[in-house]
């Protein structure tokens, strides 16, 4: 029993040594996925972000079909690389409203010229409460809204072309 | 740097319009965001929540230490909230009901977490209980 006990410390030490070592090697997880998910969308009215389109409340989101609500800004660079994705999405007849974080009208009706405009309305989030509301926790970020206003599915960075697929079939379970 | 005046000065010129590496909003940022609040003891309690609410953007840091804009924006919200008479408490479940326990610095004790503050309890009765039997051996 002492000889045992005395291999404890030892053993003790090599269970740590394991822990740091797999500890090491998974990559850290850095998304913070939003709590809200099957939650009714919270209730909100968005000033319009940009001249050319309608804002956004919570009403429009409760029409009988699901929606996504892209939260963007005219400054985020993977904004403008997941612009060919949601025009795509907006090919396929998905229905895409926006919200601008912390975004000038004049930067927003560019960022629109340059890389395209794949919504119907946008609202302006200027100091992010719409993002805290929805625990979003950066831009761009994609939830998908059922007809009902809850939120079903969140996609969080960019939509790379390989994940509109994943979009696409989360719209249709929404319906 | 071995270079004449002029083109010292046309460098910094350079970096001065050189874009940040991160993007960052055009829009000044919240009133509170960089501003105590009036009362003291208001801004104490703000400050004591925002030392204890963690950074959505620059993960690691608190929102009291981040100069992200969204972390501007987050003070800005607990700043407001505290002034309207909202309790410190209230404030971080709000925002642990949105972005879950991670949001916060403070870990509930939950199935999770106990053996995070159960460890320490653990480890000094282990050692009290070596020690006792170091002690006993000497005094025979």
């Amino acid at each position: 029993m002492k000889r045992l006990f005395l291999w404890l410390p030892l053993t003790v030490f090599v269970a740590f040594l394991a822990t740091v070592a797999v500890g090491l090697r998974t990559p850290p997880e850095t998304e913070i996925r939003s709590q809200m998910i099957g939650k009714a969308m919270p209730d909100f009215a968005l000033q319009p972000a940009v001249a050319s389109h309608p804002p956004l409340s919570a009403g429009d989101l409760r029409t009988g079909r699901p929606r996504l609500v892209n939260v963007f800004a005219s400054w985020c660079v993977p904004c403008k690389a997941e612009a060919p994705q949601l025009m795509a999405l907006k090919r396929r007849g998905v229905p895409i409203d926006g919200v601008a974080v912390r975004d000038r009208g004049e930067d927003v009706a560019r960022f629109l010229a340059d890389w395209g405009d794949p919504f119907e309305r946008i609202g302006a989030d200027p100091a992010s409460r719409f993002q805290f509301a929805l625990g979003s926790s950066g831009v761009p970020e994609t939830f998908v809204v059922d007809g009902k206003g809850v939120i079903r599915h969140q996609h969080i960075g960019d939509i790379r072309p390989e994940n509109v697929g994943e979009i696409i079939a989360a719209y249709e379970a929404a319906k | 740097m071995n270079c004449s005046p002029g083109k010292r000065f046309a460098l910094v010129a350079l970096l001065a319009i050189a874009g940040p590496a991160f993007a960052q909003s055009a829009l000044p940022p919240s009133r509170y965001a960089y501003t105590q609040l009036e009362d003291p003891r208001q801004e104490a309690e703000a400050k004591a929540l925002m030392e204890t609410l963690r950074c959505l953007v620059c993960q690691g840091q608190s929102i009291a230490d981040s100069d992200a804009d969204m972390a501007g924006d987050m003070r800005a919200l607990v700043r407001e909230r505290i002034a309207k008479g909202e309790r410190p408490e209230a404030i971080r479940s709000w925002l642990v009901d949105r972005y879950g326990a991670w949001v916060s610095y403070r870990p509930p004790v939950e199935p999770l977490t106990w053996p995070l503050w159960a460890a320490p309890v653990l480890l000094v009765g282990l050692g009290l209980f070596l020690a006792r039997g170091r002690f006993r051996r000497k005094s025979r």
